[in-house]
C-alpha cells in the first residue's frame, strides 16, 4: 500500500452523523470531526423535531395539555401525564385520592420497566447483535402495552392521568393481569441477562467505553440512571418522596465508574427495584375513588403564581415549570426535558473513542427526540 | 433548607453590596424567588454553589418569560373638592409597567437533598437591552438551556461559551416564545 502524502496524514473529516442515521433514535445530527476513527469534536445539533410544544400549551387549557405531554417522551406517556398532573397539583393545591396515587406509582413503574427493556434491546442492537435482544425486549413490553391499552384505550398515547387523580378505574381483572406480568418480568430479566450480562462481547464494547466522571455529571445536570451509573445516589423519588413513594421499600442501584457497561447494568437493576415497587403496590391497593369528585378539571383556574414539579421519569429529572396568571390558560409553561440537559456531555463522553463507540455512548444516554426538541 | 430570606442574608454577607430581592409566590406550591442584580449574579451563583451550608451544585431547569409592558389601573383615595367641600374620593389611576424579560433558575441540592431555590434575572427592557450574564461557566448544565433561551425569548448571554439558537435555524430572525410573536404566513426553512 502507497502510504499517503504528509500533508494529508493528518486530515480530519467532518461528517455530518444524523438526521437520517439508525443510530441516533430519531433525527437527531452529531457533527462529528473524526481523525481517522478517532473523535476529536462532536457538535450535536438540535430541533428537527421542534413543534414548540410550550407555545402550543399557553394557548390551550390546563386539562387540553395533557394529551399533549403523551408526545414529548413517546415512549414513556404514563410518567409525563404524571409530571405535568403532579405540576398542576402543586400550583393549584390540589389533593390526589389513596387509590389514584397508588394506580400512578403502578403506571408509572410499568413504563420504567418498559422504557429499560427497550434501552437494553436497543442498546445491544447498537452494539450490533442484531434483532434478538431487541426482539425478546419488545415481547416483555407489548404485555405492558396491552395492560395500558386496557386501562386507557391506547397503547402509546395514553392520556390517562388528570390533576386529582386518573381518568377512571381500573378494569376488572386489571390487577392480576398486572401481577402475572410483573411475575413474568422477573424471569425475563433473569433470561436476558444469562444471555448478555456475562457476554464477552457486550464486555468489551462496553467497559471503560464514555466514561462519566461524577464531578462533571453533578455540575452537567445529568440525571437518572446515567447520573446513578457514575456513582451519584440522586433519586428523586427517594430526594423528594413524590406522591407515596415514602411507602415502598426499594434500593438505588449505583454503578462505580460511569462508564456504557455501568450504564447498561444499572438500568437493569433497577428494573429488579421497580419489579419489587410493584409488588408491593399491586398488593397495598386500596378501594376508593380514582378522581376527587369536587375538581373542576375543564374549568380549571389557579391562584396568580408559579410552582415548579419534577419526577423521577425513566430518563431522568422530568420537570414542569408553570406560572398562573388566573387565566384558564398557563402565563408559562415549560417543560425541563431530561433528554435534553442528559446530552450536554455527550462530547466529553465521546472524544477519543472511535466512531462505532459513538452510537453506543448516544445509545446508553437514552434520548428520546420528542422530547429533546418539543 | 434555608429559607429565602436567610439564604438572602447568607448572600449579602459574602457578597456584600449587592441588589437582592425575594420575590413572594402566591401559589400553594410556595416556592418564592431571589430576583439577583445581573452585575453580581456570577458572584452570587459561585457562592450558592460552594457554600458548605447551601451547595447548590446541580441547576436543573433554566428558562425565560416574557412579560411586555402593561398597564394596570388602580384605585387611588385621592382629596378632592366637590360641591365646596374637601373630601376623600377614590379615582382610577393607569400605572405603566415596562416590560422585560426574565431569566429563570432552578437550583436543588444533589449533595445535601434539599431544593428547589428560584432565582431570577431581569433584562431592563424587550428591546435593545436584553443582555444578561450566563451562569454556564458556574453549571454547565446551563449550556443548552440558555442557548434555548436565546433563541426563543431572544435574551444574550454574556459569557455564554457557544451561544447559538438551538432549536430554530441559524437565520430565523424572531423569537417565537415572546408573548407579542406573530409567525411570518411562510415560515418554512429554506434549504
Amino acid at each position: 500500500m502507497i502510504a499517503p502524502p504528509p500533508e494529508l496524514q493528518n486530515d480530519l473529516l467532518e461528517i455530518a452523523m444524523g438526521p437520517h442515521h439508525p443510530s441516533t433514535h430519531g433525527v437527531f445530527r452529531m457533527n462529528v470531526v473524526l481523525d481517522g476513527e478517532t473523535v476529536v469534536k462532536l457538535t450535536p445539533v438540535f430541533g428537527y423535531l421542534h413543534r414548540n410544544h410550550e407555545k402550543i400549551a399557553e394557548k390551550n387549557s390546563y386539562l387540553a395539555s395533557i394529551p399533549y405531554t403523551d408526545r414529548l417522551d413517546y415512549i414513556c406517556s404514563m410518567t409525563n401525564n404524571w409530571a405535568y398532573v403532579l405540576s398542576v397539583e402543586k400550583l393549584a393545591g390540589l389533593a390526589v385520592p389513596e387509590r389514584a396515587e397508588y394506580i400512578r406509582v403502578i403506571v408509572g413503574e410499568l413504563t420504567r420497566l418498559q422504557n429499560h427493556a427497550c434501552l437494553a434491546g436497543f442498546l445491544l442492537q447498537d452494539m450490533g447483535a442484531l434483532g434478538t435482544p431487541l426482539m425478546y425486549a419488545f415481547r416483555e413490553r407489548e404485555k405492558i402495552l396491552d395492560l395500558f391499552e386496557s386501562l386507557s384505550g391506547s397503547r402509546m398515547m395514553c392520556n390517562y392521568l388528570r390533576f386529582s387523580g386518573c381518568r377512571c378505574d381500573l378494569p376488572d381483572g386489571w390487577l392480576e393481569q398486572a401481577l402475572e406480568v410483573a411475575t413474568g418480568f422477573d424471569s425475563f430479566l433473569d433470561q436476558f441477562e444469562a444471555l448478555l450480562t456475562e457476554n464477552e462481547i457486550l464486555r468489551a464494547r462496553s467497559e471503560g467505553v464514555g466514561v462519566l466522571p461524577p464531578g462533571l455529571a453533578v455540575n452537567a445536570g445529568v440525571t437518572g440512571p446515567g447520573l446513578r451509573a457514575s456513582g451519584v445516589n440522586y433519586d428523586i423519588r427517594k430526594v423528594d418522596q413524590y406522591g407515596i413513594y415514602n411507602r415502598f421499600k426499594f434500593r438505588v442501584p449505583l454503578g462505580e465508574r460511569g462508564d456504557v457497561f455501568d450504564r447498561y447494568m444499572v438500568r437493569i437493576l433497577e428494573m429488579r427495584e421497580s419489579l419489587k415497587i410493584l409488588d408491593q403496590a399491586l398488593h397495598d391497593i386500596p378501594a376508593g375513588p380514582v378522581l376527587d369528585p369536587k375538581v373542576r378539571l375543564r374549568n380549571l383556574r389557579p391562584k396568580p403564581g408559579e410552582a415548579y414539579g419534577r419526577i423521577e421519569s425513566p430518563k431522568g429529572e422530568l420537570g414542569f415549570y408553570l406560572i398562573s396568571d388566573g387565566g384558564p390558560a398557563p402565563y408559562r409553561y415549560r417543560v425541563r426535558p431530561p433528554s435534553l440537559v442528559n446530552l450536554t456531555v455527550l462530547e466529553e463522553m465521546c472524544l477519543g473513542h472511535t466512531i462505532a463507540d459513538v452510537v453506543i455512548i448516544l445509545g446508553s444516554v437514552d434520548i428520546v427526540l420528542g422530547e429533546v426538541d418539543r | 433548607m434555608q429559607t429565602p430570606e436567610q439564604i438572602k442574608d447568607r448572600i449579602l454577607a459574602a457578597v456584600p453590596g449587592a441588589h437582592l430581592e425575594v420575590i413572594p409566590n402566591a401559589s400553594p406550591a410556595n416556592q418564592p424567588s431571589l430576583l439577583l442584580d445581573p452585575g453580581r449574579a456570577r458572584e452570587i451563583a459561585t457562592f450558592l454553589r460552594d457554600d458548605p451550608e447551601l451547595r447548590f451544585d446541580y441547576a436543573s431547569n433554566v428558562t425565560g418569560v416574557d412579560w411586555p409592558e402593561k398597564v394596570v389601573k388602580e384605585k387611588v383615595t385621592v382629596r378632592k373638592i366637590i360641591g365646596g367641600v374637601e373630601q376623600e374620593a377614590a379615582e382610577l389611576v393607569e400605572r405603566r409597567i415596562p416590560g422585560f424579560l426574565e431569566a429563570v433558575y432552578h437550583l436543588f441540592s444533589m449533595a445535601l437533598g434539599h431544593g428547589p431555590l428560584v432565582l431570577r434575572l431581569r433584562t431592563r427592557n424587550r428591546t435593545d437591552s436584553v443582555a444578561l450574564p450566563s451562569l454556564t461557566p458556574i453549571w454547565r448544565s446551563c449550556e443548552f438551556q440558555e442557548r434555548e433561551v436565546f433563541d426563543l425569548f431572544g435574551i444574550t448571554f454574556i459569557g455564554h461559551p457557544d451561544l447559538r439558537r438551538l432549536l430554530m435555524w441559524e437565520n430565523f430572525a424572531d423569537h417565537p416564545m415572546r408573548k407579542d410573536y406573530v409567525p411570518a404566513a411562510d415560515q418554512e426553512a429554506k434549504p
